[in-house]
């Protein structure tokens, strides 16, 4: 018997729904790469942030992405995740931190391959919390690979966030992309 | 400032079925995010984008059962996702979350980040890699044997950037 089939014409359908979530700025990073991917001025309109990456580093291997907010060079971070690598999982903790992390970008001996984040900063801009970060990571290699399922990150400021800065011990590669936006509430 | 995360299409099955099909996707957002909440006769779950049945498809996977923590992976395979490895349990729906990153982009392989609760079962992350440079442009979701279930709900959503 033939499989039933459900189709649908993704060009056809679905209204927006208005001002929900809104793309606040992005950075492509361009033929030489960059050592920083900074998001400055974010207006605290938005009850929470949500940050989209695609990651390469100029570096041969794969290189460690970290973010830090309003400049703030501090001990003021702590990070923990859980990560599989396709073998074993594991858990990690770090706190009083100078930074804490976005994911691994892809080195360029990976060729095409991008490491992947989608990493949320809740109540960013609320002046009577510390803020909390949550987000999935993963790069895979087709046969290796990290998963960080969920990573979490704790700033330990009151202070709205007005900035983020992204960066690896090498260069952002060519053809990342760091999507802000925001989402009402 | 204009909305940026936009339904495109969404099929709610009013009767069992094996495939799900999203077409002529349009290449004017940024990321594709796929949320469904199904139940299957059978396990299983596969994504092939572009009707690509080819073994270029690989994951890396972390999974919680609420006994052990466990990882594991495939490489070169025709499959995108991860197949549930358990069937829903009575009245059971799985959540799953899949994010197709930068899916019209004609440079890069395509990364996909997915989360997917079995509540009885396991929680769990995977990262796919569709290693192709081809603009995705369409979705095929497989039961892997038997259907999805009635009431299942297969949502698409655009996310486009400044």
């Amino acid at each position: 018997m033939l499989p039933s089939l459900i189709g649908v014409i993704a060009s056809s359908g679905g209204a927006a729904v208005a001002g929900d979530f809104e793309s606040i700025a992005t950075v492509n990073v361009g033929s030489g790469g960059s050592a920083t991917v900074t998001f400055t001025s974010i207006p605290s309109t938005y009850q929470h942030l949500q940050i989209r990456g695609i990651t390469k580093s100029t570096a041969s291997s794969s290189d460690f992405l970290y973010l830090r907010v309003n400049s703030d060079t501090g001990t003021n971070y702590s990070s923990h995740r859980i990560q599989g690598d396709g073998s074993s999982a594991a858990a990690f903790g770090f706190a009083n931190q100078d930074q804490c992390w976005f994911g691994f970008a892809a080195g360029t001996s990976n060729t095409n391959i991008f490491g992947a984040t989608v990493l949320d900063i809740l109540d960013y801009a609320n002046t009577n919390k510390n803020k909390t970060m949550r987000a999935l990571h993963g790069v895979d290699y087709n046969g290796s690979g990290t998963v960080f399922a969920p990573f979490s990150n704790a700033w330990y400021s009151t202070s709205a966030i007005t900035s983020i800065t992204i960066y690896g011990a090498s260069d952002i590669g060519q053809y990342s992309s760091f999507a802000l936006y925001g989402i009402k509430g | 400032m204009p909305s940026t995360y936009t339904p495109i299409a969404t099929t709610t099955l009013g009767s069992p079925a094996s495939v799900v099909s999203f077409t002529s996707i349009s290449g004017s957002y940024t990321d594709l995010r796929l949320v469904s909440v199904y139940r299957g006769t059978s396990t299983g779950i596969n994504c092939y984008p572009n009707s690509d049945f080819g073994s270029n498809k690989s994951w890396t996977a972390i999974r919680g059962t609420g006994t052990v923590a466990e990882s594991s992976r495939n490489s070169s395979i025709a499959i995108q996702d991860y197949w549930q490895t358990v069937t829903n349990a009575t009245g059971e729906f799985t959540v799953s979350k899949m994010d197709f990153m930068n899916y019209s982009n004609t440079t890069t392989f395509k990364t996909v980040l997915v989360r997917r609760d079995v509540t009885s079962a396991y929680t769990e992350a995977i990262v796919n890699l569709y290693r192709s440079t081809s603009a995705l442009t369409s979705l095929g979701l497989y039961s892997a044997s038997g259907n999805f279930d009635t009431g299942s709900t297969f949502t698409l959503y655009g996310v486009k950037s400044a």
